[in-house]
């Protein structure tokens, strides 16, 4: 067993200002990406169930047993 | 064929989904239409290979995706330029987020590889875990993993010159340019 050396904790951060500046501007932009990727997404989820695809539900639900179901 | 009606509704459920996914793949809603119908109809014609109790959302994501791509290989050449198709056929958004800014993005998402975009797609908008993606696109978690990173960062490379532009003398240039699309 080896005691860590001091140096080497992990509370050490070299250069975390020029960091956090990286990665606080990349942040935001994931974080736009997120909501637009998200915008475009709902904006069709939102329409809901067009007649198409309930009607089309429920005329196979009518239509004859062609088979067995299960 | 009588469908139960539990799981109609759950099929059901999951059209508006279906479709939002359909349009990212094909950049087209009536094609998208067309496919949403299409895998309702392989759904229930292989209902019983379904196991009760699994993922329904995932395993439609699933069909529907397989048969896109079956009928990606036959019409290529249509659907190859889906750049323009995609960016045009979403419909515009409420301005919550700028007219402006929502075509660069869509411009930019439609400049991605198919397989980054639908992986981005499934896990940061239609909600699906990294393991749930990995599933319905046959491949290994930590391939979506990295086609998220990838789309990620290459959209964030792309808007990022965007938003250095914003400030910029040239954004209003550029956004009557950016009009022609409509």
């Amino acid at each position: 067993m080896r005691t860590p050396k001091p140096g080497k904790s992990p509370s050490m951060q070299p250069d975390a200002m020029s960091q956090k500046n990286a990665s606080g501007l990349n942040r935001e932009i994931q974080n736009k990406i997120g909501q637009q990727l998200r915008a475009i997404y709902d904006d069709v989820v939102q329409e809901g169930v067009p007649d198409r695809f309930a009607d089309l539900l429920k005329q196979l639900d009518k239509a004859p047993a062609e088979g067995k179901s299960e | 064929m009588s469908v139960d009606p539990a799981l109609r509704d759950q099929i059901l459920a999951a059209i508006p989904s279906l479709r939002a996914f359909a349009i990212s793949l094909s950049g087209n809603v009536d094609r998208a239409d067309d496919l949403v119908q299409e895998t309702i109809l392989r759904a229930l014609a292989n209902i019983q290979s379904f196991q009760p109790g699994t993922n329904l959302p995932a395993w439609l994501f699933t069909i529907l995706r397989n048969l896109f791509r079956s009928e990606y290989r036959k019409r290529r050449r249509e659907v190859e330029d889906a750049d323009g198709s995609l960016a045009e056929t979403l419909k515009s958004h409420p301005d919550q987020i700028g007219r402006v800014e929502f075509q660069e993005f869509r411009a930019a998402l439609a400049q991605l590889p198919a397989e980054q975009r639908e992986a981005l797609i499934l896990v940061g908008a239609s909600g699906f875990s990294y393991e749930e993606a990995a599933d319905i696109c046959e491949c290994a978690v930590g391939t979506i993993k990295s086609r998220v990173n990838r789309a990620r960062s290459r959209l964030a490379k792309l808007l990022e010159v965007d938003n250095i532009d914003e400030f910029g003398p040239d954004h209003a240039t550029r956004a009557v340019l950016m009009r022609h699309e409509n």
